[in-house]
């Protein structure tokens, strides 16, 4: 059954926020959600919340509406910092715990252990405004996660870490997928959808303009990439038949294909002229195809 | 029903437990320590503080033992000594040994005549105690030298016998209404701060939890609406505690001083027989008043997105609290003018000004049942609108401008 939305439409005013976003979304998965600022990210996320009703369409988990009365099977990490700053760690996550349906006690067990678990267990007593910006990120998704919900929602969960609390999070987020959570997050960076999640769409004003797996979506791009590392002049690659995309680096070239014939076609070529060090036929990353279709560069 | 419980609970402890809360209370209950112990505080400070005249009696000294007697009975805490002439007095006052002195010569067509000296005349208690003791002094050598019985003095110093009645029936009298104004002037005070400052809180509470954007986490899990109004009344739990502290620590220190209430400074709050409806009144009236203006604050704590804003945003809200406090305290002195009679009813100005009519006038009971109707009512409809205003405004990030940002949240929240 899974995260159903179907054929969703949101407007404001005249602003249309989300346009016809269709997806269905697999249980037990990472759910990859892409796509530059104002693309309808955080709209989505908050139709699939309950928060805003959409103009258009419908939205379900588990073939029902997502409402009050089974919010507690869904956890929500929102894209800013959602702390209260003058509370204590414990007296606010166990307040936000009881809230999605757990009792105190519980609450504070998982508390403790997923503070053991991210190496902060001294913080318990501490106020969300002392804390730095990387290590509230870790006591917002142990908010948003304590009570095991079903469905997991984070948007923009790495942001503004540094590499070792990224990755601190990310395996306590694979652990979560692992244990029969259905993440769906959304970021920025390219390289952590296309590391942890099967599924993806990218969104772009409003409208999704890839949608579906992360294999089938980049085989069906088509496109390849070379790598090329050769001691000869490589300029006349420039203007090779089948290359849509010249990229120079320090010792050669990355060339985008229209395919792997083109590839074929270019080593017959490449080898009478020299000695070539490098040449290898890539599959495009994620960051080539959201340029492609999104149609700007970003970072 | 469960969270709103969560959500009153956690409001009410978390703000118990603040700096803020505990210290402000403390404050507050020492202050109230002070004012109910100000007579005994006055006493304590004043009891040391002797003041000496000196009298320079130019009349062959037959009147300075008399007139000493006479300053004794009228202040004790004034003492006079003798002096031989203004060289001597001058020099004592630059001696700082008394405060001034008084020059009693003859005059023929009085009898004798006062002169009062002194640095400063600005404390006019001194020289007033003065010209008392010297007017008694002079009746009683007059009454002698006209022969007069005892009778014949009693009769000339007593006053007519006169007495304020009022014509209908049930109309407080002018000693009851004086009382009342005291205690109604009192409570209108404790309304008036006690509505500003929660709703204010409330305001605060919203726009803190908006601007953290912990609120998106809240209202994906707990309706708006029923955080509203756990909020709400976590707050109010919280004003009840504050105040029975407050009048614990009050009704405490007044019992202790009793016997002092009824006397001086006190009997003007009229303090000394506090009527029992009065008191009642004043809380229904400060709990409707609260829920009222909490729920608008809630409203508007809601659309702002920067905590800076809020008070920009109550603004208005502040504004009718203070016309509402204005014209009850015009009211106090004429509580029959048409005027608070027609705003009695208007909601946003009943909790004080038709507390202000039932503490003072016999109000027909219906009057006061409609105009707590008419609030009750606009409560429930404010609560209708604020909790969709709510639902829109926590969503809502931008520039506040106030009616503006209103209709957008409404907008917001509208079902599709």
């Amino acid at each position: 059954m899974a995260l159903q939305i179907k054929e969703v439409t949101k407007k404001f005013g005249d602003f249309t926020a989300v346009n016809q976003l269709d997806l269905t979304i697999p249980e037990k998965e990472m759910f990859g959600f892409l796509g530059g600022n104002g693309a309808g990210k955080t709209t989505t996320f908050r139709m699939v919340l309950g928060l805003l009703d959409p103009t258009e369409g419908e939205i379900s988990w588990e073939g029902k509406k997502i409402d009050y009365t089974n919010s507690s099977l869904i956890g929500y990490l929102p894209e800013e910092r959602g702390l209260y700053p003058k509370l204590k760690v414990r007296d606010q996550i166990v307040y936000l715990a009881r809230l999605r349906g757990m009792n105190k006690r519980d609450a504070l067990k998982e508390l403790e252990y997923w503070l053991d678990r991210f190496m902060v267990p001294e913080y318990i007593d501490k106020r969300v405004e002392e804390l730095s910006k990387g290590n509230q990120q870790k006591i917002q998704l142990i908010a948003s996660m304590i009570h095991k919900p079903e469905l997991l929602i984070l948007d923009e969960p790495f942001s503004g870490l540094d590499p070792v609390n990224v990755e601190i999070l990310k395996k306590a987020v694979i652990d979560l997928r692992d244990g029969g959570t259905t993440i769906v997050f959304s970021s920025h960076r390219m390289e952590h959808v296309e590391e942890m999640c099967e599924h993806l769409c990218i969104m772009h004003k409003g409208s999704p303009v890839v949608a579906g797996k992360l294999k089938e979506i980049k085989r069906s791009f088509g496109k390849k990439n070379v790598s090329i590392k050769a001691d000869f002049d490589l300029s006349f690659l420039d203007t090779y038949p089948g290359v849509t995309k010249v990229k120079n680096t320090m010792e050669g070239k990355i060339l985008q294909v229209t395919g792997e014939d083109v590839a074929e076609t270019m080593i017959r070529d490449l080898v009478p002229k020299g000695f070539v060090r490098k040449f290898e036929l890539e599959e495009p990353s994620l960051t080539d195809i959201f340029i492609e279709k999104v149609g700007a560069v970003y970072e | 029903m469960n969270k709103f419980w969560i959500v009153l609970s956690h409001t009410y402890l978390s703000k118990l437990k603040t700096k803020s809360f505990i210290i402000s209370t403390i404050i507050m209950m020492a202050l109230i320590l002070v004012l109910t112990n100000i007579s005994k505080l006055i006493d304590t400070f004043d009891s040391d503080d002797q003041e000496k005249v000196a009298v320079i009696d130019q009349t062959e000294n037959r009147l300075f033992a008399p007139y000493k007697s006479a300053v004794a009975g009228v202040n004790e805490d004034l003492s006079v000594l003798s002096a031989k002439d203004e060289k001597e007095a001058e020099e004592m006052v630059s001696a700082e040994e008394i405060v001034g002195y008084l020059l009693i010569e003859n005059d023929d067509s009085v009898g004798f005549k006062g002169t009062y000296k002194a640095n400063q005349i600005s404390d006019s208690m001194v020289s007033n105690d003065l010209l008392l003791a010297l007017t008694q002094l002079k009746s009683q050598i007059t009454t002698k030298e006209l022969k007069l019985t005892e009778q014949q003095i009693a009769q000339l110093n007593t006053p007519p016998a006169f007495e304020t009645i009022a014509l209908q029936k049930n109309a407080k009298t002018e000693e009851d209404l004086n009382q009342a104004r005291g205690l109604v002037y009192v409570l209108l005070f404790v309304i008036y701060f006690g509505v500003l400052m929660y709703a204010t809180m409330i305001a605060m509470e919203v726009a803190t939890e908006k601007t953290s954007r912990v609120m998106e986490i809240l209202i994906s899990s707990v309706p708006p609406v029923t955080q509203m109004f756990a909020k709400i009344i976590g707050v109010a739990l919280l004003s009840l505690t504050q105040m029975i502290l407050f009048f614990g620590v009050g009704y405490f220190s007044i019992k202790q001083n009793l016997t002092g209430m009824n006397e001086g400074f006190f009997s003007f709050f009229g303090f000394g027989n506090i009527n029992i409806s009065t008191i009642i009144y004043a809380i229904i009236f400060a709990l409707l008043g609260y829920l009222l203006y909490a729920t608008l604050a809630a409203c508007l704590g809601s659309v702002v997105s920067k905590i800076e804003d809020v008070q920009q945003m109550i603004s208005p809200m502040t504004m009718l609290v203070v016309i509402a406090f204005m014209i009850a305290m015009f009211g106090l002195g004429n509580p029959s003018a048409s005027y608070i009679t027609i705003t009695s009813f208007i909601p946003f100005f009943t909790p004080m000004i038709m507390f202000l009519r039932v503490g003072m006038l016999d109000v027909p009971f219906w009057e006061i049942a409609i105009s707590i109707a008419v609030l009750i009512l606009t409560i429930v409809l404010l609560g209708i609108i604020g909790a969709k205003i709510y639902r829109g405004g926590v969503l809502m990030y931008g520039s506040s401008k106030s009616l503006k940002s209103i209709m957008n949240a409404l907008q917001l929240s509208k079902k599709h």
